[in-house]
């Protein structure tokens, strides 16, 4: 069995004119919490988007579990989309259904267990997240934490190989973000399958990242464990993880000398 | 120069447009829900759909039979025609008034609510999310709604009929006294099943093609932003009324013009 889960090889991916991408290579190993991490706009969620078969690089491959993600017919596609699943930024949980459908949702889509069943189920992945007792309430009901727990119980509902979070810090208060922190992490280990977290929450994802991948300037700039890109030697790399107001990514949009421009006002 | 680019970067996206709709009726027609999942969402989406526009349907359509009587009996009276009353509104409202208002008003009710629930369906990222749970939205959010459309607006537009027909009997035989017995039985007379009736039902169905298409096809491809579902929910009542006048001359003419 291969090391990785998931393998992106030299990719491109361009929308319209811009280029997102070029010739982008790494690789998301299995059974480890891995975080793609990047300055906002870079196309971290588009990353998922490809690796999910949502969208189609323009040239390269990506594989998941040894299949080739863009060669893959709608059907074969919807067979692979089974073994993973993905936290959408915003829950993405349908807003006519309780939490408790909402879970059951994919279980009574693709599998033909009895209601009962379902039942024993979706309690035992609502346990995991803390929301059996919630279990009867609307989306519309639900604090933007608990919104993400129900839709990470339904993320894990078919036991997948691979999760993708998309952004699951963002927006989120210091207690919810230490909750969704630790239960990724237990997740990960308790059902023994991959992460992949696209984030910029740096603090946070380096906590509980076995593998790290910073990506900018349409690729990746470093990649390695945490401790390893703490220590990287690149200055992007560096001004990203502490955050450095000014460095390789300019404060200042790109403009005339400051002094020039003031005169030039005719004072 | 400028001008010729624009009309032809206008034509080629007008054109991209009238492919990706078509694109999206066949993958909800053709990928059929099987009787176990896809019966209960019929259900809820007739009701959405069809039992929702109940009331606006009913009201529009006591009040329209009653104005058209009120009208017809004061040009009819003047020729000692008031008799006529009955045909006059029957034929008016099957032919015509009762297909065509029903497929504006169910633009405005129904279209608009469908166009808004799928973009905030978009913008909500729930197609993504279904599309990653290997579930294909065209089966499990389009063709429902997309039936319930079709299979609704036909069966309004006969209560529309219906509804308008007692309202001009209230007007005409219970307040301004023309001959109740005249009214049915000159009707009956005079509406043809095949030539009025049928002919109406089937302006129906081709009004619902219409309009649940434009506005599942404008929810689906709106922008997934608060000023994009707005902007489609707009050109979904303005797209959907203008082609059902559009059509409605159409289907008369292929009708009745013989």
């Amino acid at each position: 069995m291969s090391q990785s889960i998931v393998e992106v090889k030299d990719v491109t991916f361009s929308r319209g004119d811009r280029v997102i991408y070029k010739n982008m290579s790494f690789s998301v190993p299995r059974g480890k919490i891995t975080a793609i991490m990047g300055p906002s706009g870079i196309g971290k969620t588009t990353m998922l988007r490809l690796i999910g078969g949502q969208l189609r690089p323009d040239s390269g491959d990506i594989t998941f579990m040894g299949s080739s993600v863009p060669a893959m017919s709608r059907s074969e596609l919807y067979q692979a989309r089974k073994q993973m699943s993905m936290l959408f930024q915003s829950g993405a949980l349908f807003t006519d259904m309780s939490v408790f459908d909402n879970v059951a949702f994919p279980l009574r889509e693709h599998t033909q267990l009895s209601e009962d069943l379902i039942r024993l189920i979706v309690l035992m992945k609502l346990q995991a997240v803390g929301l059996r007792g919630a279990r009867s309430l609307m989306p519309a009901e639900l604090s933007g934490g608990m919104a993400r727990r129900a839709a990470l119980a339904r993320a894990i509902a078919l036991d997948p190989e691979l999760i993708m979070y998309d952004e699951p810090f963002a927006g989120q208060d210091p207690i919810s973000m230490g909750v969704l922190v630790r239960m990724i992490k237990s997740l990960n280990e308790v059902l023994g399958l991959s992460s992949l977290i696209v984030t910029h929450d740096v603090t946070e994802v380096l906590s509980i990242a076995d593998h790290v991948v910073i990506i900018a300037e349409q690729g990746v700039i470093g990649s390695g464990s945490p401790e390893q890109m703490l220590a990287h030697s690149s200055p992007l790399v560096q001004q990203f993880l502490q955050g450095l107001s000014d460095g390789p990514v300019p404060f200042h949009f790109k403009a005339a000398p400051y002094e020039q421009e003031l005169l030039d006002g005719g004072l | 120069m400028d001008f010729l680019q624009k009309l032809g970067h206008k034509t080629l996206s007008r054109f991209a447009s009238i492919g990706r709709a078509t694109q999206m009726l066949l993958g909800a027609l053709l990928n059929v829900p099987n009787l176990r999942q896809g019966t209960p969402l019929l259900i809820k989406q007739l009701y959405m759909v069809g039992h929702q526009s109940l009331l606006i349907i009913m009201v529009s359509g006591l009040f329209i039979g009653m104005v058209l009587a009120l009208q017809g009996y004061t040009v009819l009276v003047g020729y000692g025609a008031e008799d006529s009353l009955g045909p006059l509104v029957a034929l008016s409202l099957l032919r015509e008034l009762g297909p065509v208002v029903t497929a504006l008003l169910f633009a405005g009710r129904a279209g608009s609510a469908l166009t808004a629930e799928i973009g905030l369906m978009k913008a909500t990222e729930q197609l993504s999310s279904l599309e990653m749970m290997a579930v294909d939205p065209l089966k499990r959010v389009v063709a429902p709604r997309f039936w319930a459309g079709f299979i609704s607006m036909p069966l309004l537009a006969l209560i529309f009929s219906a509804v308008a027909i007692i309202g001009a009997h209230l007007v005409g035989v219970d307040w301004l006294g023309v001959d109740s017995g005249s009214f049915w039985s000159i009707m009956q007379s005079q509406v043809s099943l095949q030539q009025d009736i049928m002919n109406g039902l089937i302006k129906s169905f081709v009004f619902a093609l219409i309009v649940t298409w434009i506005a599942l096809y404008k929810g689906y491809d709106c922008i997934p932003t608060s000023e994009g579902i707005s902007k489609a929910t707009t050109e979904t009542v303005v797209h959907s009324s203008l082609a059902v006048l559009g059509f409605d001359f159409v289907l008369t003419a292929v009708m009745f013009s013989s």
